[in-house]
């Protein structure tokens, strides 16, 4: 049986009158890539977010390794939260700080390491994304795309063992979204991350997923989950398959 | 030692050739320690060349994988080989991820130097001059569109006129009363400390009329709005700048002048005479019960002492004023919100900017009113 690192229990979640997810069951194990799929709008940003425990649910716990992270208090939240990296679908990086400042913002807060050697972490960091040579630049100045690296960059500069990902390579060249696929897989390999991502990218998805969840904005809920490459062949669910198959229902084609 | 520390063993002789094995969690919390070994190896020990062993390390995260690389890096400039044994294939694949040629030439890269200061100085001095161009340019060019909209009534987007109407005007008229109130209480309270000694308290209502309506009135109202409107339309367009709507609307077509900015100042210009003339009343009011109460003034005199101050010609020239207020205040508004480009920081300058602009610009129009009203 693998370690549960995060587990979701009956999470109901309401913005007004509408219910946007009911009853969601998931887990997340140790060192797995769960990739998150699902159409627009159908409640994967508000998953994501309630799993980090920025939103308190209508119903339902949150549990990552073992705390529960709705009735946490603050000193344990604290700790958990050093373990956890986020990569936020509009970057969020802070526009008044240059991205080496913001990269240096968890190391200084949680390391107390030195200047030398929190400069050399910034800088590997932005070396594995990609972005040296940008450390003075403020957010403002970055293209979408090199925004979404510094916020990768900064969502692993403490090396968490749990990262969160939202649409990380949403607007992203094909070459850099490769190279960020394997960014990925590595960080998953190398230091046995467990990693959540947000993605409606296929070819990312075969890549690095080791097994997906798909959401649905009528059941409000998970309507598949499994490997991907099985669930593209075996799925008895058209939605699913069509998905997979980027295949578009045929009701779409008739309107036109 | 700890299972969170990081450890190391050293084997054999400078000269020739150490072993280092080392152990634990080569993670970010031990990564000064890592740090100073190294520099420990290569000042104190002087190796020949250099084995490090992995065997036993139990963790390792990108900060030990940098730590490796410059181990590499230094045994390289030092001019002896280097050799990492017992790596997994995942810690390999970290190593990987990192591009050291990229990293070494980043420490290479000299910082720009700041200007110095009599440099600044100049800079903010012409910073200075270019920001007064450009608010007389705005404010120019806001007038003739104002203008040309006129003729085209119908090209003015009066819903918005009128939703800003209700935002600067009716919803500022309890703070606009009240401040006003008080101001004449005070105005009366304290002039008749004065007067009272000469028994010239019958004075007091025609002062506190004459310079509310010449003066205080246009002034206290303009500050006021200033501070509630002018400062919300350069958060609003700010933000807008922001989120790339006004590039929308560019794209769409649209004038952003016309479409934010006209509709905006319109609704200033139309409820600053009206504030204005309430701030006046309120002020008076305020008098008319010190007087009343106070200072054995009666209802009747009060009323009537107050009627033979005020002039048309005054009433006339202070809604004159307010109107001007209005512009520059709602001008001066948008322009500060069209100077945003892309941060959030810029648009909390911006509203201040707004505020403390607007009022800079009012006084000096004033005293300019001041002025030339004293030849007519
Ligand atoms: N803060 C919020 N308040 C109200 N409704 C929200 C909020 N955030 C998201 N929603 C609604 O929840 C649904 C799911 O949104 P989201 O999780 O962002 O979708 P996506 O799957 O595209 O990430 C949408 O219908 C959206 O309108
Ligand atoms: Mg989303």
């Amino acid at each position: 049986m693998k370690e549960i690192a995060i587990s979701v229990e009956n999470l109901t979640v309401r913005f007004g009158d509408s219910v946007v997810l009911n009853n969601i069951n998931l887990n997340v194990f140790k060192g797995e890539i769960l990739v998150i799929l699902g159409g627009s709008g159908c409640g994967k940003s508000t998953l994501l977010k309630h799993m980090i425990g920025l939103y308190e649910p209508e119903k339902g716990r949150v549990i990552i390794n073992g705390i529960d992270i709705i009735n946490a208090d603050e000193n344990k939240l604290r700790e958990l939260r050093k373990d956890i990296g986020v990569l936020f679908q509009s970057s969020a990086l802070i526009g008044s700080m240059t991205v080496y400042e913001n990269i240096a913002l968890p190391l200084r807060e949680y390391t107390g390491l030195s200047d030398d050697a929190i400069e050399r972490l910034v800088r590997i960091k932005l070396a594995m994304v990609g972005l040296l040579g940008y450390e003075i630049y403020l957010p403002s100045e970055l293209s979408g795309g090199m925004k979404k690296r510094a916020g990768i960059a900064r969502a692993i500069a403490l090396d968490p063992t749990i990262l969160f990902f939202d649409e990380p390579s949403a607007g992203l060249d094909p070459i850099t979204a490769a190279e960020l696929d394997l960014l990925i897989k590595n960080i998953n390999n190398g230091i046995g991350t467990t990693m959540v991502v947000v993605t409606h990218e296929l070819e990312s998805i075969f890549n690095i997923a080791h097994r997906v969840i798909m959401l649905e904005k009528e059941e409000k809920g998970i309507i598949a989950e499994g490997d991907p490459y099985i669930l593209r062949k075996e799925s008895k669910d058209p939605r699913v398959r069509n998905f997979f198959n980027r295949h578009i229902p045929e009701h779409l084609y008739q309107k036109t | 030692m700890s299972s969170n520390d990081f450890g190391f063993d050293i084997k054999g002789l400078a000269e020739a050739g150490l072993t280092v094995s080392l152990s634990g969690r080569l993670s970010v919390e031990n990564f000064d320690k890592m740090l100073s070994f190294r520099g420990d190896i290569f000042s104190k020990y002087k190796p020949s060349s250099l084995v490090i062993d992995l065997k036993d390390v139990t963790y390792m995260d990108s900060a030990g994988a940098l730590f490796l690389i410059e181990m590499e890096y230094e045994s390289k400039k030092e001019g002896i080989p280097c050799e990492i044994t017992n790596m997994t294939k995942e810690q390999r694949g970290l190593l990987e991820l990192i591009d050291r040629d990229a990293y070494e030439k980043s420490f290479q890269v000299t910082k720009k130097a700041g200007l110095n200061f009599i440099e600044q100085i100049g800079h903010e001095f012409i910073k200075f001059l270019d920001d007064i161009k450009n608010i007389i340019t705005f404010i120019g060019m806001m007038i003739i569109k104002i203008i040309s909209s006129l003729f085209r009534l119908s090209s003015i987007r009066w819903n918005d006129v009128l939703t800003y109407m209700k935002k600067s005007g009716v919803d500022g008229l309890p703070i606009v009363g009240l401040i006003s109130f008080l101001l004449g209480l005070i105005m009366a309270f304290m002039s008749s400390l004065q007067l009272k000694q000469f028994g010239a308290n019958i004075y007091v209502p025609a002062l506190v009329s004459i310079a509310m309506i010449k003066e205080l009135g246009p002034i206290m109202t303009a500050i006021i709005v200033a501070g509630r409107t002018g400062s919300a339309f350069a958060a609003e367009i700010g933000t807008m700048k922001v989120n790339e709507e006004v590039d929308a609307l560019i794209v769409m077509g649209f004038d952003p002048i016309k479409f934010l900015a006209v509709p905006r100042v319109f609704a200033v210009m139309f409820i600053m005479p009206f504030l204005t003339i309430f701030s006046d009343l309120f002020a008076i009011f305020g008098g008319f019960v010190v007087g009343v109460l106070g200072l054995d003034l009666t209802v009747h005199t009060y009323i009537q002492q107050t009627m033979k101050a005020i002039k048309i010609f005054d009433i006339i020239t202070s809604l004159i004023k307010s109107v001007t207020f209005a512009v520059l205040i709602a001008g001066i508004g948008c322009h500060r919100g069209f100077e945003v480009k892309h941060s959030a920081e810029e648009v909390g300058t911006a509203t201040t900017s707004a505020v403390v602009t607007a009022l800079f610009i009012i006084i000096l129009v004033d005293s300019m009113f001041a002025v030339v009203l004293s030849y007519i």
